[in-house]
């Protein structure tokens, strides 16, 4: 035992003496969640809108308050003619202009219509549909609470949409728990499996098959720190969504913790099965960047859904494992079931591991004989 | 010193098969306590195969082995607590210190922790290593590095060391200086089993056998099989046995198992 603990401690310091692998390890979930958290989410939060308004009354200006008050616009600058557009787009800030006509106020009170313009930067085609549609919805509410009593003449019926789990249609709801997925997977594989390969082309497994240490404990002690150094990433990436999300897990910690065990631990089986077929370290990070990376990210319905791919990919993707995750971790967090409704996906986890675990067995047994 | 006679290695009849094909042809050799015995071979000789088999790492197909007194069908655990191992490449962690590659190693094979540090000074002390041993191994010249491999790899106080082409790639005056430890690990009683390419190393070796075809088709001390081959260098000699197709044919039987 006292040789093991040796052993393992190595693995530790090699892991925190090399600033590569740190990074991998906890600087690129935290990215992964920022990223896709902020960059890649589809709602629009303080978005710059410039105002170019020609009336100055009050209508305009109420209206303008209601704008920005609302939480998904802040006023960028206020414009004095239309050459400024232009201007103010280059600036970069700005995603949209809104431009108010003369006798704004006056028109609207004597026409009952009055025009106002959205211009918005079509470079960010998503952000400025986003933005015509948010600012469209926020003028109408406001055109019905001026008709207010009176119901004659502009009512306008918007579709009320709603939604289920996620109301808010807040997207990076979604990109947590496949990120969690995708980390995962990378992380256990990829890092197990290259420093298994390290130790077979330095030479040094030569030496530490050759030692008393049994090969059970060779791989054990070459885990277990990637597995104690997961989970702790687990509990980062859930604190991160919760903390710069407001993410809350809906279903029982406890159950997506264990879940996310029993995925590390196939993750880790998995790069070792890698490791018993790879010579080199470059083959390692080539299986399972373009065996395990790839996959994971086009198949497994971390981004498109499955529902609507060709049937091919939905076969291709059900031998993928993270399928199976994203399925439970989903369920846990954002719906919040319970092990009832996922204990299918679960058993398929389990099932996949002890294959892998198996593989490997067989695969070493035979490099040693 | 030990006595000349005790056996630490006995090989009798050892086959390893792969299939139908035959790595190891009936070896039949014996090695004995404090010596320093030469392995060669051209490569795909076999070399390798019985390295594995005498370090406890494959089990052999038929025959009797036996390595520092413990059967290598049964008792490789043993085995492999009382051997030393070395290869070309350099054994120890690049991105461990001196001192940690040391306690890893000790620790592996179970030596406590006060016999650790114990070793460590004698050893710092031992190669002028002082200055050395919170530094990485990677900041290490080539030189020391190897020399330290060697010092791990018998730190444990071993019954046999295997040196499984220690000198490869490294420049002539550091082989000198690590034919050196050698012998004065092999004074200690350190059996020290060795292949290697270079064939003036094989002359410092008190003997020597030569593998061909996984058959062992000379075996004795260098002098006695240069006067055998008539030849003024166990080069010569290695030509004449180890490559017989392209020297003409010397004849090959009734050399192995010799002594």
């Amino acid at each position: 035992m006292k040789r093991f603990l040796g052993f393992v401690k190595k693995e530790f310091l090699h892991i925190f003496r090399d600033y590569r692998t740190l990074f991998i390890l906890f600087g690129i979930p935290a990215a992964q969640i920022l990223i896709f958290g902020y960059a890649v989410s589809t709602d629009i939060k303080n978005a710059g809108v410039a105002f170019l308004d020609l009336s100055h009354d009050e209508v305009t200006q109420k209206l303008t308050d209601k704008i920005i008050s609302s939480g998904f616009f802040k006023k960028t600058e206020t414009l004095l003619n239309y050459n400024d557009i232009d201007k103010v787009f280059k600036k970069g800030k700005t995603k949209a202009v809104i431009i108010f006509e003369a006798d704004f106020g006056k028109k609207l009170i004597s026409e009952g219509k009055a025009s106002l313009d959205i211009i918005a930067d079509g470079s960010e085609p998503n952000t400025a549909t986003l933005i015509t549609n948010y600012t469209a919805a926020i003028v109408n509410d406001f055109t019905m609470s001026l008709a207010g009593s009176s119901l004659n003449n502009s009512v306008h019926i918007s579709p009320e949409v709603k939604m289920f789990y996620n109301p808010e249609l807040k997207s990076n709801f979604m990109f947590v728990p496949g990120v969690i997925t995708l980390i995962l997977i990378l992380i256990c594989a990829l890092m197990t499996s290259v420093t298994i390969t390290r130790e077979k082309e330095f030479g040094t497994m030569e030496v530490l098959l050759v030692s008393p240490l049994r090969p059970v404990q060779i791989i054990l002690g070459k885990v277990i720190p990637y597995f104690i150094l997961s989970f702790i990433n687990v509990l980062l990436i859930l604190a991160l969504s919760w903390l710069v999300f407001e993410l809350p897990v809906k279903g029982s910690l406890i159950l997506l913790l264990a879940e996310c065990m029993l995925y590390i631990l196939m993750s880790l089986s998995l790069g070792i099965l890698i490791s018993t077929v790879s010579k080199t370290m470059q083959q390692a990070i080539f299986i399972s960047l373009i065996g395990l990376m790839l996959p994971t990210i086009l198949l497994s319905g971390f981004i498109f859904p499955i529902e609507n791919m060709p049937k091919i990919y939905d076969y291709i993707s059900s031998i993928l494992p993270p399928r199976y995750f994203i399925i439970i971790i989903k369920n846990i967090i954002i719906k919040g079931t319970g092990l009832f409704y996922i204990w299918k996906e679960t058993l398929i986890l389990i099932v996949m591991t002890l294959a892998f675990i198996g593989l490997s067995v067989r695969n070493f047994k035979i490099r040693l004989e | 010193m030990e006595k000349v006679q005790e056996k630490v290695i006995i090989a009798h009849d050892l086959v390893k098969k792969f299939g139908t094909f035959v790595a190891n042809d009936n070896l039949n050799f014996e090695v004995y306590a404090g010596e320093i015995f030469g392995f060669l071979g051209a490569n795909g000789a076999g070399k390798t195969t019985t390295i594995r088999i005498l370090s406890g790492l494959s089990k052999p197909t038929s025959g009797e082995v036996k390595v520092a007194g413990f059967d290598a069908y049964h008792q490789t655990e043993q085995i492999k607590k009382n051997i030393g191992y070395m290869c070309q490449k350099f054994s120890l962690y690049e991105d461990l210190t001196v001192k940690e590659n040391i306690v890893l190693y000790g620790g592996i094979y179970g030596m406590s922790r006060t016999l650790i540090s114990e070793r460590l000074r004698e050893l710092l002390e031992k190669l002028h290593f002082e200055e050395y041993e919170n530094r990485m191994i990677s900041d290490l010249p080539l030189g020391l590095r190897q020399k330290l491999a060697f010092s791990v790899a018998i730190l444990h106080n071993p019954k046999i060391v295997f040196l499984d082409e220690p000198t490869g790639g490294v420049d002539p005056i550091t082989r000198r200086q690590f034919w050196e430890s050698i012998y004065e690990t092999a004074s200690r009683g350190i059996t020290v089993f060795v292949t290697t390419h270079y064939m003036d190393e094989a002359e410092y070796c008190d003997r020597i056998s030569i593998m061909s075809d996984g058959k062992i088709v000379a075996l004795d001390t260098p002098a006695e099989l240069k006067k055998q081959y008539n030849s003024k260098s166990i080069d010569e000699v290695f030509i004449k046995i180890a490559r017989p197709a392209t020297q003409g044919s010397p004849p090959l039987g009734g050399l192995g198992g010799r002594n």
